[in-house]
C-alpha cells in the first residue's frame, strides 16, 4: 500500500504553517536566504519545527524551499541534508517530515534555463533530501506545469512518495496559476507525471481554498494537499502584516475537508496559532 | 491581409517568424522603420497589454508576444539608429537588492521595449549605486524598480533615498511595481508612479516621461 494512503487512513492530516515569517521573528534578516540558516542557525530553525510539532502538526516541512542550484548558491547538499535532520529533531517522532522543493525561479519557456538544467538541479536536491531520511518529498508553489513535471520526475526517482502543489493566484477568480493553468489542467498533468498527491499552496487566501480542492478532486483520484496563505500582505510603514486571523482561517477547516482535502495547513503569514486553531477545528 | 496587418496580428498571437517576415516585407515596400514601430508595433503591444489586463492572456502568451516583438525590433533597431530616430524615453530597470526574482521585471522590460522605450536592463539583485551609475552614464529619463518579496521591497525606499543623496532625484522619474507593492507604499517612499501589471506599466511610463 502506498504510504500516503496509510498515513491518511484515519482521516485528513494537519500540516504546518509558514516558515519564512517565523524565521524572521527569530532574527533572520530581510532578504537573506532562510535556507542558509540550516547551517548557521540550526537551533533557531529547529525551534520553528518544534513549535509546529507542539502545536499539533502531523506533517512538518523542511527549510529547503530555495535550496536548488538554480535558485541559490552555497553548500546545497549540506543545506538540504541539514534541513531534513533539523525538522526530524524538531518533530521528535510526533510528525512526519515532508521535504520542501520550491521552483527554480527561472522560466523554461522564456529560455532562461533548459529542461536539462532544471532536472539536474532538482535531481541533486531530491537525492540529498531523500538520503537524509525525509518521509516524503513536496514539490511546492509551482506555477509552470513543465517545471513541475521535471521536479516530480526527480523526486520520484528517489522512491519516496511525492506530493506536488501549485500556487493558484491569477485570473479573475484566482483559480489559475501565473502561467494561466487551471486546477483541471494541473491535476491531469500531475497524474500523468506520477505524483502521489496534488494540491495548492500560497495563492491569495483561505476563502479560495475549498473551490480549488473541489476542482482538483473532481479532476483526479489523488489525495489533495491544501495550504493557503493568511491573506495577502499589507504594508504599514516598514512593517508587513497579514490580515487573516487564526480563528478566521480555521473556520474554513470543515469546508476544506468537505471539499476533499486530505492534508490541511497554512502558508505565508501563518503561525503555530493557526495550527492550534486547525487542530481544534478538526476535533470539534 | 497587408504586411502591416500581418505584423500586428503576428505580435498579438506571438508568432515571431511571421513577425520578422512581415517586418522585412514592409521595409521592402518602403514603409519607414519609425512608422512600423509607432503605428504598428506599439498598438499591437498595447493590445497584448490590454488582453493581459483583462486576463484573457497569461504570462506564456505575453512572453510569446514579447519574443515576436523582439524579432521585429532586431531588424528595425539598426535602421532606427542610423536614421537618428529617438526612443520614447530611456528607462533603467532592475529588481532591487536582495531580490533574485526577475519574471515580472522581464515582462515589464519587454512591454516597455515594445512600447518604444530604450530599455537598459540591470537584471536582479541590483544595488542602489548600480541604478545611479546606469542613470548617470546612460542619461536615462526613467527608473523602474521591481520587488517580489515583502522582505526586499524596503530596498525600493533605500534606492530612492540614494538617488536623493546623489543629487539625481530631480533628474529622473522613478516607478515601482511587484506583487507586494501598492499605491500606498509607492506614495510613502516618494516614488513618482506605481503600476500593478506589465500592461499598465507602459501607460504609466509614457505618462511619466511626458510630464
Amino acid at each position: 500500500m502506498n504510504p500516503l494512503r496509510q498515513w491518511l487512513a484515519s482521516g485528513p492530516l494537519i500540516t504546518d504553517g509558514a516558515w519564512g515569517t517565523e524565521l524572521q521573528a527569530r532574527g533572520l534578516e530581510p532578504g537573506a536566504a532562510p535556507d542558509t540558516w540550516n547551517l548557521t542557525h540550526p537551533d533557531r530553525v529547529e525551534a520553528v519545527a518544534r513549535a509546529y510539532a507542539e502545536a499539533g502538526s502531523q506533517v512538518i516541512l523542511t527549510n529547503t524551499f530555495r535550496a536548488n542550484s538554480i535558485a541559490m548558491k552555497g553548500d546545497l547538499e549540506e543545506i538540504n541534508r541539514a534541513g531534513v535532520e533539523i525538522s526530524k529533531c524538531g518533530a521528535a517522532g510526533r510528525a512526519l517530515v515532508f521535504a520542501s522543493i520550491g521552483p527554480t525561479g527561472k522560466m523554461l519557456m522564456a529560455g532562461e534555463i533548459t529542461s536539462e538544467q532544471a532536472r539536474t538541479a532538482f535531481d541533486a536536491q531530491a537525492a540529498a533530501l531523500a538520503s537524509a531520511g525525509a518521509d516524503a518529498l513536496l514539490v511546492e508553489t509551482m506555477s509552470d506545469i513543465e517545471e513541475a513535471r521535471l521536479a516530480v520526475a526527480a523526486a520520484k526517482s528517489t522512491g519516496l512518495p511525492v506530493i506536488v502543489s501549485f500556487a493558484f493566484d491569477s485570473g479573475k477568480n484566482k483559480d489559475r496559476t501565473m502561467m494561466g493553468s487551471t486546477p483541471e489542467a494541473v491535476a491531469a498533468a500531475m497524474v500523468e507525471a506520477g505524483a502521489d498527491a496534488v494540491g495548492a499552496n500560497c495563492g491569495v487566501g483561505v476563502e479560495y481554498g475549498a473551490a480549488i480542492c473541489r476542482r482538483l478532486q473532481a479532476a483526479c483520484d489523488l489525495p489533495i494537499w491544501i495550504k493557503p496563505n493568511a491573506g495577502l500582505p499589507k504594508v504599514e510603514g516598514a512593517a508587513v502584516r497579514y490580515d487573516t486571523t487564526a480563528d478566521f482561517f480555521a473556520s474554513h477547516f470543515a469546508a476544506l475537508r468537505d471539499a476533499g482535502a486530505s492534508f490541511i495547513g497554512a502558508c505565508c503569514g501563518s503561525t503555530p496559532d493557526f495550527i492550534r486553531a486547525l487542530v481544534k477545528a478538526a476535533h470539534s | 491581409m497587408s504586411d502591416l496587418e500581418q505584423l500586428k496580428e503576428a505580435l498579438i498571437v506571438g508568432d515571431w517568424k511571421t513577425a520578422a517576415a512581415a517586418t522585412r516585407a514592409a521595409l521592402d515596400d518602403g514603409v519607414a522603420p519609425l512608422t512600423i514601430v509607432s503605428a504598428h508595433l506599439m498598438p499591437a503591444m498595447d493590445e497584448v497589454g490590454r488582453r493581459f489586463e483583462c486576463e484573457d492572456y497569461f504570462v506564456p502568451e505575453m512572453l510569446l508576444s514579447a519574443r515576436a516583438m523582439k524579432a521585429s525590433m532586431e531588424i528595425l533597431r539598426p535602421l532606427l539608429a542610423s536614421s537618428g530616430a529617438q526612443p520614447v524615453g530611456r528607462v533603467v530597470i532592475g529588481t532591487v537588492k536582495g531580490d533574485l526574482h526577475d519574471i515580472g521585471k522581464n515582462l515589464v522590460a519587454a512591454m516597455l521595449e515594445g512600447g518604444g522605450f530604450e530599455v537598459i536592463d540591470l537584471g536582479a539583485d541590483v544595488a542602489p549605486e548600480l541604478f545611479i551609475e546606469a542613470v548617470s552614464m546612460r542619461h536615462a529619463d526613467l527608473v523602474a524598480l521591481s520587488a517580489l518579496l515583502t522582505v526586499t521591497m524596503g530596498w525600493m525606499k533605500t534606492t530612492i533615498e540614494a538617488f536623493q543623496a546623489a543629487g539625481l532625484r530631480e533628474k529622473v522619474k522613478i516607478m515601482v511595481g511587484g506583487a507586494p507593492v501598492t499605491q500606498q507604499y509607492a506614495d510613502a517612499i516618494g516614488a513618482d508612479g506605481f503600476s500593478d501589471s506589465a500592461g499598465s506599466a507602459v501607460a504609466l511610463a509614457r505618462k511619466l516621461v511626458a510630464a
